[in-house]
């Protein structure tokens, strides 16, 4: 049987009338890569945010690892403007800020790379550990959780050699090449020890030898560290080469989703997509 | 690891030479007043720099509320603190309220033990009731983004201001009058160390307390939000906690500087703790360097000793032979004082320190640079 990681149901993100993101129904499935697709402005990065608790969506539920993690129907103003498909409202709200859900296993890239630019490789991946920590602001003032901070350490140590960034360790992040920030972000995300890892656009910018070795980078790194990956990309080959599900997002809107070989002969991703692309 | 050790020894020598300086300066305290009053007044200034560059420099949080949280510390201090004798004269016009005199009864009739303790223990009162101050406050001002944040801070110091100077508390913080005959810093250890040493070494302690804060994984967190808000709520980290906890902790060390200043005046009033002292602590701030406690500390003492001190001399009419130097009167001195600061910070765009650290490897690696230069030379 398969196992369901995330689950959105009829999500809708609507800003005043501008309905971003309409009735999304994506369903994640535990140890595969996942991917969302589609022209520019057609509402990826608002659902990445929506999910990772960014946005508190107009309508719609967000199931993570069988928890509810966002929940929400149209109310107050929102409940006259509110012009999703899906008009059944749910009737609870939950809310969880982002923080708290990167700590139940959910991280994030950002698709205009959001580095801590004045610090250095080695803080950026460090302090992404700190959010699991168990001792409190005294002890750790005090130093009386050396063995968790040296743990802390050695993890950031292993993970960028992991990454092939320890020789970059003691450089300042903002002076990296591009390639590699965004290859510091994933060690970032990965620190912070999620199930699921969600890249926004990891690719952009590349030249395509770059993309081929990044694709190689996220089949390892999703093995090595037993992760679901959900990404969304532009760069047709790295999605066809590695994905295992594709959604097609159009203007907000779910105009197909399947496999690799589905989407790509799907008529309607073909004039909503590819077509755009060939003209 | 020799480099270590080499470096702990050099730290141990200053410290060491340090506390002969103060001990000197102890025993000739008489000739060098002057001497004394600025270093007092620098350390205590360097304590409320350093807390407002965590919030500030380290953890991103434009707050200008410093002067507010200084002077909860001092009046608690000042209350605390006058002599149960003194009461009748400092509220000679509203009258003292009875709790207090109470209060002061029974702390003057205790064991000598808590009379010896009792000055920290109001010190830490005025820091603890800062702190809780800050807890409340911040539920309703950290939300805010930086520029709004910035006001409402400053709005509250003036509001803590006004609340001190306002006639329904006359017979606790003596309304507009203000308070004075509070004792000087008291000695510590039975003596053993000296009441004019006494700030130099409450403010060293708090000093290391921030800067283990600052270097522990928590400050990391301040760091991270003080780079990117959202980055660093991806990263897990809870924004409204850190911020809390930068904000409470600043608060509290603002207190107890506040609390050594009331010591270190004698005597307070609610003008005092204006605006124009937040902006003179920014300002110790931004010459030393936003996200430097180094720069702080240096800064403090330099805005404090050139300010006080050096330029006193402009103040002064200075005659030529009989040709009287026009602009030399009382005031021009804070006239080259502004000018000297602009020169500096158009030098040091960053501030003195930018956000680099004291380190015995960068001074090591200065000095060899010079020598080899000149070594160069010949
Ligand atoms: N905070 C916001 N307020 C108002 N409108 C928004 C907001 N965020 C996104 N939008 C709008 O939602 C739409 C979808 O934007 P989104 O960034 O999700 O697109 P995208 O699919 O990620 O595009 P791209 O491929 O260019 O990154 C756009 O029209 C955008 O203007
Ligand atoms: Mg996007």
């Amino acid at each position: 049987m398969k196992e369901i990681l995330l689950k959105t149901e009829h999500i809708t993100m609507q800003f005043g009338g501008v309905v971003a993101v309409d009735d999304l129904n994506i369903e994640i499935e535990k140890d595969r890569i996942t991917a969302l697709i589609g022209p520019n402005g057609a509402g990826k990065t608002t659902a990445f945010n929506v999910i990772t608790g960014g946005y508190q969506p107009s309508n719609g539920r967000v199931t993570f690892d069988d928890l509810v993690i966002g929940e929400n129907y149209p109310r107050s103003k929102m409940k006259k403007i509110y012009n999703g498909t899906y008009k059944t409202p749910f009737e609870k709200q939950v809310v969880n800020t982002p923080d708290k859900i990167t700590r139940l296993g959910m991280a994030r890239t950002f698709q205009n790379i959001r580095l801590f630019k004045d610090l250095t490789v080695f803080e950026n991946v460090l302090i992404a550990k700190h959010c699991h920590i168990k001792a409190g602001l005294f002890r750790s003032t005090f130093m009386l959780n050396r063995e968790e901070e040296a743990k802390m350490l050695e993890d950031t140590e292993a993970l960028l050699e992991r990454v092939g960034l320890l020789a970059n360790r003691d450089e300042k992040s903002s002076s990296l090449p591009y390639g590699k920030q965004r290859r510091l972000e994933i060690a970032r995300a990965l620190a912070t020890g999620p199930k699921l890892l969600l890249l926004d656009e990891p690719a952009a910018g590349m030249n395509p030898k770059e993309t081929e070795e990044l694709s190689l980078f996220i089949k390892e790194i999703k093995e090595s560290f037993n992760l679901t990956v959900f990404l969304i990309e532009h760069h047709m080959n790295l999605v066809m080469d590695i994905s295992d599900t594709i959604y097609v997002l159009d203007y907000g809107k779910t105009i197909a989703q399947g496999t690799p070989a589905e989407v790509q002969n799907d008529p309607a991703v073909i004039r909503a997509y590819l077509g755009v692309d060939e003209a | 690891m020799l480099k270590i050790k080499r470096n702990h020894l050099y730290s141990i020598i200053v410290l060491t030479l340090l506390m002969v300086f103060l001990y000197w300066l102890n025993a000739n305290r008489l000739q060098n007043g002057m001497l004394v009053s600025v270093l007092q007044k620098g350390v205590i200034l360097a304590l409320v720099a350093v807390s407002m560059n965590l919030l500030n420099g380290f953890t991103g949080l434009f707050s200008l509320g410093q002067a507010g949280f200084m002077s909860i510390g001092a009046y608690t201090t000042a209350i605390l603190l006058i002599p149960v004798q003194n009461l009748d004269g400092v509220y000679y016009m509203n009258g003292v309220h009875p709790a207090i005199r109470a209060f002061k009864m029974m702390v003057a009739s205790s064991p000598e033990f808590i009379q010896i303790i009792f000055p920290f223990i109001a010190l830490l009162l005025g820091g603890l009731l800062a702190a809780f101050a800050a807890a409340i406050v911040g539920i309703a001002v950290l939300r805010l983004k930086s520029d709004y944040l910035a006001i409402a801070t400053l709005g509250l110091s003036e509001i803590v201001r006004a609340i001190f100077s306002s006639p329904q508390f006359d017979q606790v913080t003596n309304g507009s009058y203000g308070l004075n005959k509070i004792p000087n810093f008291p000695p510590m250890l039975w003596g053993a160390i000296p009441s004019l040493i006494t700030p130099f070494i409450v403010v060293s302690i708090c000093i290391v307390f921030i800067v283990f804060l600052i270097k522990s994984s928590y400050g990391r967190a301040f760091k991270a939000i003080r780079e990117d808000e959202i980055a660093a709520e991806a990263m897990g980290i809870n924004l409204f906690k850190h911020k809390s906890m930068s904000f409470i902790i600043s608060s509290f060390f603002s207190a107890i500087a506040g609390g050594l200043l009331a010591m270190y005046m004698r005597s307070i009033e609610a003008k005092t703790f204006s605006i124009t002292l937040t902006y003179d602590i920014l300002l110790i701030v931004v010459i030393g360097g936003i996200g430097s406690v180094t720069g702080s500390v240096l800064s403090a003492f330099l805005v404090t000793a050139a300010k006080e001190w050096w330029l006193r001399f402009f103040d002064q009419p200075l005659l030529i032979g009989s040709w009287q130097v026009p602009l030399f009167r009382t005031g021009f001195r804070m006239v080259i004082f502004s000018i000297l600061l602009m020169i500096v910070v158009l030098i040091y765009r960053r501030g003195i320190m930018g956000t680099n650290e004291f380190s015995w490897d960068r001074i090591l690696k200065r000095l060899k640079f010079k020598r080899s230069k000149e070594g160069g030379k010949k």
